[in-house]
């Protein structure tokens, strides 16, 4: 199956995806990770205003067999969060890359930045991944 | 499980699966699909139409000659003897410590002469050797390799049965019968059973008639769908059908677990017999039950279970969102004094006490 990798995302080992727009790093999982974990069933994400540090987990979702963490791509502060995947977590697996985004943070240093991969390296990594 | 260091066995259907894009894993020393297309497509398939799964790795014991009867009373903890030629019982296997070895399903092929009995995949060795060890005198071989198995479950699954299986009426059949035909040229055993709360039946079918016999059930124009060790699990879970390393192990006492119904100490002795006893008489500790939750979140198996004052009560066996249902829902040890229907309880999910209520079970009612 191919996925769709964006460009301009950075990438964790884990399957998160970071979108940096200046301080501003909104947050989701790649449709690799969703189509790893099938119907997600629950979410459980951090309330506005938490910090959260890279590589740490920040919230997990669920699918009816397994529970799996969310890495956080960058430390910062989550200053908005994805409520509607609270009612609708459908949305991760419809929409991985768009609609079904978690959070946004506001990063702490973009040097961190640095520690993650861009699309050609991620690409790789799920190809070998699977 | 048991045996880490051992390349994991394939099934004979393990190609099969994959060309099916079955996603294929270690399960018990076994490599199993884990789904197809999708665990909750599949589980819904079982539920409204019929589900088709490989259980070919679960272990067959046969339990042969004069001494095979008095070889079972004492190794099991239900009524052998109340068995008739092509009935079948589920049955317990105590250890020697007031726990459990096994839970399994003892077939009576021949009235006090041959039997078969089929266990857990995960436990088929230690089974073996524990029958063994503690025979009287019947004639044992572990006979898992010479047999597949495939499950046929779900409300059409009979209907499917009677056109595969014919001149063998399934649907005349009543629940826990075993009957014993040919699919083609290969030797088959036809068991009402299952493990999914739905009609249907668990066919034993000699190890190379197991691709054929699949590939005829895919074939036909009822359209049975395949089903993956993901779908069997929330099947199981929605009716609180125990499942060996969850709700039972080498610990527990079968009462506790709920499972009074399958032991029967006035009808004769068997192994352990004093000490199982016993503790259901001197009053049970903990309770298995079933919950639901109040509030948000997923019980997981290992998620401790508390009171509202935060103490801990026990913890849970199993746990999943139920597929049916579209809500979280739970089993779990608790102490008998939080068992009873509408206890308000708490699950410690990641460091969260999150409330629940003990309900009724199954938690899916098949009429």
């Amino acid at each position: 199956m191919a996925f769709h990798v964006p460009e301009d995302f950075y990438y964790t080992k884990d399957h998160e995806w970071a979108q940096v727009d200046e301080n501003i790093v909104t947050v989701g999982i790649t449709e690799f990770a969703q189509d790893q974990l099938g119907e997600v069933v629950y979410v459980d994400l951090p309330e506005e205003g938490q910090k959260i540090t890279q590589n740490q987990t920040f919230g997990v979702v669920e699918s009816v067999k397994a529970v799996s963490d969310l890495y956080a791509p960058v430390s910062g502060t989550v200053i908005e969060v994805n409520t509607a995947l609270m009612d609708d977590p459908s949305k991760l697996n419809d929409d991985p890359n768009n609609d079904g985004w978690l959070v946004k943070i506001e990063m702490d240093s973009e040097k961190e930045l640095a520690n993650l991969m861009r699309s050609p390296e991620y690409k790789k990594l799920i190809s070998t991944d699977k | 499980m048991e045996n880490t260091t051992k390349a994991p066995q394939k099934t004979p259907l393990h190609d099969e699966h994959v060309r099916l894009g079955g996603r294929m894993v270690d399960f018990a020393g076994w490599v199993m699909p884990v789904q197809y297309e999708g665990l909750k497509e599949e589980h819904y398939a079982t539920r409204n139409h019929i589900g088709l799964f490989d259980v070919s790795h679960m272990g067959e014991i046969r339990v042969k000659g004069p001494k095979a009867l008095e070889t079972l009373q004492w190794l099991t903890t239900n009524d052998v003897s109340k068995l008739e030629k092509g009935q079948a019982q589920y049955s317990l296997l105590p250890n020697d410590k007031g726990g459990l070895v096994d839970d399994i399903f003892v077939y009576c092929l021949e009235k006090d002469a041959d039997y078969l009995v089929c266990v857990n995949a995960s436990n088929a060795d230690k089974d073996f050797a524990w029958f063994l060890k503690h025979n009287k005198g019947a004639d044992i071989t572990n006979e898992s390799s010479s047999w597949g198995q495939i499950a046929i479950q779900g409300p059409k699954a009979v209907e499917l049965c009677d056109q595969i299986f014919a001149p063998i009426k399934v649907s005349e059949m009543k629940r826990n019968e075993i009957k014993t035909g040919v699919f083609h040229n290969f030797k088959i055993m036809i068991a009402t059973t299952g493990y999914t709360g739905e009609n249907g039946c668990e066919v034993f079918i000699e190890s190379n008639g197991t691709a054929p016999l699949w590939n005829a059930l895919l074939a036909n124009s009822m359209k049975p769908k395949p089903i993956g060790l993901g779908a069997r699990d929330s099947l199981r879970t929605e009716m609180k059908f125990s499942l060996y390393g969850h709700e039972i192990d080498d610990t527990t006492n079968p009462y506790e677990a709920g499972l009074g119904w399958v032991i029967k100490p006035q009808a004769k002795d068997f192994m352990n017999k004093a000490q199982i006893v016993a503790a259901k008489e001197n009053g049970l500790k903990r309770k298995l039950i079933g919950f639901k939750m109040l509030e948000r979140g997923i019980p997981r198996q290992g998620y401790q279970m508390k009171n509202t004052s935060g103490q801990i009560i026990g913890s849970v066996t199993s746990g999943t969102h139920s597929p049916t249902l579209d809500e979280p829902v739970g089993i779990a040890y608790v102490d008998s004094a939080f068992s009873t229907e509408g206890t308000e309880i708490y699950v410690d999910i990641r460091g969260k006490s999150v409330k629940a209520s003990v309900v009724k079970t199954p938690f899916v009612v098949k009429t």
